[in-house]
């Protein structure tokens, strides 16, 4: 029989309202998967059993009292660290948040609790969401599910892993250059960046505000399409959120893409990419034309100085994102002998080598005499690439890449070679500065037994065109594999 | 000798009373216990977010509007970056290349001399904290522990940046004084000096008369009156003119005024002061302001304090008194509804910049919190027109009037101040002065007529200032003569 924990969220949904289990049953599974593969895996860094029994109890007396919050009532989920938890400590991955704990959820927090949902815990990530491999947190690595020799893909490797190996049954990730992409790759799961301004970014502690984007990660294309419409919406409390109506999102899960017409990135295909990434993928355009698909090879120039542009104005961002964090009002504080010095000891001692490499780029790159040559020139360059998009989808409805350029590497592989991390981003990357949705799903496995994972892309606000290519790509992969972790039957290590 | 042409501009940053602060719901409420107007957006807890306040960005395009700027339609935000403990979020959200107001005006009148000085931008931006400091200076030097108050964190501040058209601390104080009264009016600050709701930075240089080139200039701060924001630019134009012909250079920096020293000394060079590495603010859209919004906010300005003052001058009332109910927008409002009235523009000025603020001052409250009305002015004019006041009299009752105690005639009665017009008792009181001063009595006979003040003033007394003086002047000319 099989095991709870490894339900899709449509199922336990469906379940709970028949009362085939209770959401204190599903949440007990998820916890026992946690319970026996997290010393295997370290997804999580804070698992809040008690609150995520409470909250079950809760949703399953409202069943019972007969009401209904909606799809995400009962079903245990788990977020990242990055976003502020009421009363639960949230450190972004960073000693220098380490035992803060916050006064106030952020927007999707209460969205979920609104929902009736089982918040399980908060996942590791890279020390605010930088990097590509979650090697960067502050509290150690997560590992792979698939081989726990490899990295799970960063930043939101955490909320992969869980979710991949059932501890959670979906997840929120953020993306600023392809941290829910990447991870959901390398994981074997669906993961979804939705348009910029989508899902509201109060209480996400910011790494680049302009390209940070919340969404969800899961094991099937309607899950992801039924977390993100429960998160989706206007916020009042972010200037940048989307004002308009929400676009539907899960409205054309079953069309298919007869007719549709898809544009195959020429620059990320060939050079860069893992034979047997590309490989995968090409098999996939090749399906999708059967599938009634019409396939086009699209040239978009300005990708090739993306990843550039990326590396000026994220580290840009993030340098002043990040110098709230200077030991004053909270977090971690190293003592000085003047205030200038107290702040500099702290921050010295509390970010980690690669925030550090970051907000030291970026404050370069915002320098007088510098600006117009870095700063200026990224910002030229995100013009071009939205300009490249926009001519792009006056042609095609929908843009389809590799995710990653290669399958899950090896712990270690990459810390010491920044620039060959960096390059982990080089397909995702494009869609942050464009601003428009863009999800990874699983096609198959290489010949290591890792997923590979193929890019879909829409316009902005089409969502509803993004879930309805991913639900045929799933539909045409078939990709039903589980990672060996995925049992209540393992051991902890 | 060189003659020195003084350069000045004046940089005036403006704390606005909305209701909440510009990017979070906190109240604006300067006397609340420390760190209890607070939230994550003003602390700059992780995560949290800023979201633009409608009634500051009214406000600015108010003050940007009465100086008549171009209202831009679609301004920026940017972040300035620097590290300080009561910022909170170490930098502060300013505007930088795309400012919501530009190109307007300030037009002063120093001693008749008419001056417009330009003004380059109007910007919004918000305020900092406040650091506490336990040395005895009240300085960070010195100090074993700081204290940090985050209630003014984030409350809207707009920067007035001039155009250098300033040439004298006459002009300069003017032009500060002026602004204020334009600030006052429009009714979106108090604009205090001394409480620091209105804060004056001057850039100071000085050039040969006949130059084209600028001066290096230095920045002096610390101004808490009109008066010290003169003397300042005073002091400083006389040393760099000091510096310069001794055969040695101006420093660009940034100067601290001393009150007590009537001096100014360095604070920092500019050299060494921060690249404050501005872009463009990415939690924030451009701030968008239609034609609409930017047409009503014209079209709802007051009377501003130069056309009130021309206007008031054109009417008849003398400079002076023009000039004060130019500076104060509800005694003008009060004038112009008694005059409405059919009160005379004369008699109600005098009271209103005389009587009126001295009363205001004097018990320190505001002309609101009295029950004088232009119903009462009106009719103490025509209590005066018809001799039933003397003029003195007159004075008392705007006093009781001003003190809640009642109308004019109310008051008068109650008071017994009606004047006496009655021949027969003033000659009885005429009479008694006379009489106990026959020395004057005798000059009066003689025809020196100069005593007669002394007599006159001798019976307003005795009758408590009732008399009719013109009335008792008679009556003495008529004993002199008649002797």
């Amino acid at each position: 029989m099989s095991d709870l924990a490894d339900l899709s969220i449509a199922e336990a949904r469906d379940g709970l309202r028949k009362g085939d289990f209770s959401a204190v049953d599903l949440t007990n599974a998820a916890i026992y998967r946690a319970a026996v593969t997290e010393s295997h895996l370290h997804a999580y860094l804070t698992l809040d059993q008690e609150g995520a029994r409470d909250a079950a109890r809760k949703a399953d007396a409202d069943l019972a009292d007969g009401v209904d919050h909606g799809p995400l009532q009962g079903i245990p989920l788990a977020v990242k660290d990055n976003m502020t938890t009421r009363g639960i400590e949230t450190t972004a991955g960073s000693k220098i948040l380490s035992g803060y704990v916050p006064p106030y959820n952020a927007t999707i927090i209460d969205k979920l609790h609104d929902g009736g949902a089982v918040l399980m815990g908060k996942t590791n990530l890279d020390e605010f969401a930088m990097g590509s491999s979650t090697e960067n947190s502050a509290f150690g690595p997560t590992r792979n599910p698939w081989n726990t020799d490899r990295v799970p893909g960063g930043s939101s490797g955490g909320s992969a892993a869980a979710v991949s190996v059932g501890s959670a049954f979906g997840a929120f990730g953020s993306d600023t250059g392809g941290s829910i992409r990447q991870p959901a790759s390398l994981c074997g799961l669906v993961g979804v960046k939705p348009t910029y301004g989508l899902v509201s970014r109060y209480g996400l502690i910011a790494f680049a505000s302009s390209l940070d984007q919340i969404g969800p990660f899961a094991r099937s294309v309607r899950d992801a399409a039924t977390l993100l419409e429960s998160v989706a919406g206007f916020d009042i409390r972010d200037a940048t959120s989307y004002r308009g109506e929400r676009p539907a999102i899960s409205s054309h899960l079953d069309a298919g893409v007869k007719g549709m017409k898809i544009g195959i990135v020429a620059e990320l295909t060939g050079e860069g990419i893992d034979a047997e990434v590309n490989d995968a993928c090409r098999a996939m355009y090749n399906k999708l034309s059967d599938a009634g698909a019409e396939l086009v090879e699209m040239s978009l120039p300005a990708t090739e100085y993306a990843l550039s542009a990326y590396y000026l104005i994220a580290p840009a961002e993030a340098s002043a994102n990040l110098a709230r964090f200077d030991g004053v009002r909270y977090g971690l504080r190293v003592d000085g002998e003047t205030t200038e010095d107290m702040m500099s000891k702290t921050r010295a001692e509390g970010f980690g080598p690669e925030v550090i490499r970051r907000i030291l780029l970026g404050t370069y790159a915002l320098s007088a005499g510098y600006y117009d040559a870095f700063y200026g020139q990224a910002q030229k360059v995100r013009t071009l690439l939205r300009n490249d998009f926009a001519s792009a989808y006056e042609k095609v409805d929908a843009l389809v890449s590799p995710t990653s350029p290669t399958t899950a590497f090896a712990i270690g592989e990459k810390t010491a070679d920044p620039l060959s991390m960096y390059l982990s981003d080089v397909c995702t990357i494009a869609s942050n500065l464009g601003g428009d949705p863009s999800g990874s799903v699983p096609i198959g496995l290489d010949g290591d037994g890792l997923p590979i994972g193929f890019q879909v892309m829409a316009p902005a606000l089409h969502e509803a065109q993004l879930f309805r290519l991913a639900a045929e790509v799933e539909r045409l992969a078939g990709f039903d594999a589980r990672p060996a972790l995925a049992t209540s039957e393992v051991k902890p290590a | 000798m060189t003659d020195w042409e003084a350069v000045i501009g004046i940089e005036t940053h403006v704390e606005l009373q909305t209701k909440s602060k510009m990017f979070c719901g906190c109240a604006v409420n300067f006397g609340a216990e420390p760190n209890t107007t607070v939230c994550p957006v003003c602390l700059a807890l992780p995560g949290a977010l800023p979201v633009p306040n409608h009634e500051a960005i009214e406000g600015i395009l108010r003050i940007g509007a009465a100086f008549g700027c171009e209202l831009v339609e679609d301004s920026l935000f940017h972040r300035k970056n620097y590290f300080y403990p009561d910022l909170p979020k170490n930098y502060q959200i300013s505007q930088y290349d795309v400012p919501l107001c530009i190109n307007g005006h300030l037009d002063i009148d120093v001693e008749g001399d008419e001056v417009t000085i330009g003004i380059t931008r109007v910007h919004m931006e918000e305020d900092t904290g406040k650091s506490i400091h336990s040395s005895d200076s009240g300085r960070i030097h010195g100090a074993d522990y700081s204290l940090l108050d985050f209630n003014r964190s984030g409350v809207p501040l707009v920067e007035i940046v001039s155009e250098p058209d300033i040439h004298s601390p006459e002009q300069a104080r003017e032009y500060a004084a002026e602004l204020q009264r334009v600030v006052r009016t429009l009714g979106v600050s108090d604009v205090r000096l001394e409480e620091g709701s209105v804060r004056f930075d001057a850039n100071i240089s000085v050039r040969p008369v006949g130059q084209k080139e600028f001066g290096t200039r230095a920045e002096v701060k610390n101004m808490n009156s009109l008066r010290s924001l003169q003397r300042a630019v005073a002091f400083e134009i006389e040393r760099q003119i000091g510096v310069l012909e001794a055969g040695g250079v101006i420093v660009l920096e940034t100067r601290h005024w001393d009150e007590g020293t009537g001096t100014t000394s360095s604070m920092r060079s500019k050299e060494e002061s921060a690249d404050y590495r501005y872009f463009q603010e990415p939690d924030l859209v451009p701030l968008h302001v239609d034609d609409a919004w930017r047409k009503r906010v014209f079209a709802s300005l007051p009377e501003l304090p130069a056309a009130r003052r021309s206007r008031l001058v054109a009417s008849g009332i003398d400079h002076q008194a023009a000039a004060t109910l130019g500076e104060v927008a509800d005694l003008a409002a009060l004038f112009d509804a008694a005059v409405e009235l059919g009160a005379d523009g004369t008699a109600v000025a005098n009271w209103l910049t005389g009587d009126v603020v001295a009363y205001l001052r004097r018990n320190e409250v505001e002309l609101e919190e009295t029950s004088l009305a232009p119903e009462h002015l009106c009719e103490l004019a025509g209590m005066v027109a018809d001799a039933t006041l003397s003029s003195t009299a007159a004075k008392d009752v705007l006093g009781y009037v001003l003190a809640g105690e009642g109308t004019p005639a109310q008051v008068a009665a109650a008071h017994d101040l009606s004047q006496i017009s009655d021949a027969g008792a003033l000659e009885a009181e005429v009479d008694r002065v006379l009489a106990g001063n026959p020395d004057v009595l005798e000059k009066l006979r003689q025809g020196d007529m100069k005593p007669i003040g002394f007599v006159v003033g001798q019976v307003m007394k005795a009758t408590r200032g009732k008399a009719d003086p013109q009335l008792v002047s008679d009556l003495i000319r008529s004993k002199a003569g008649a002797s």
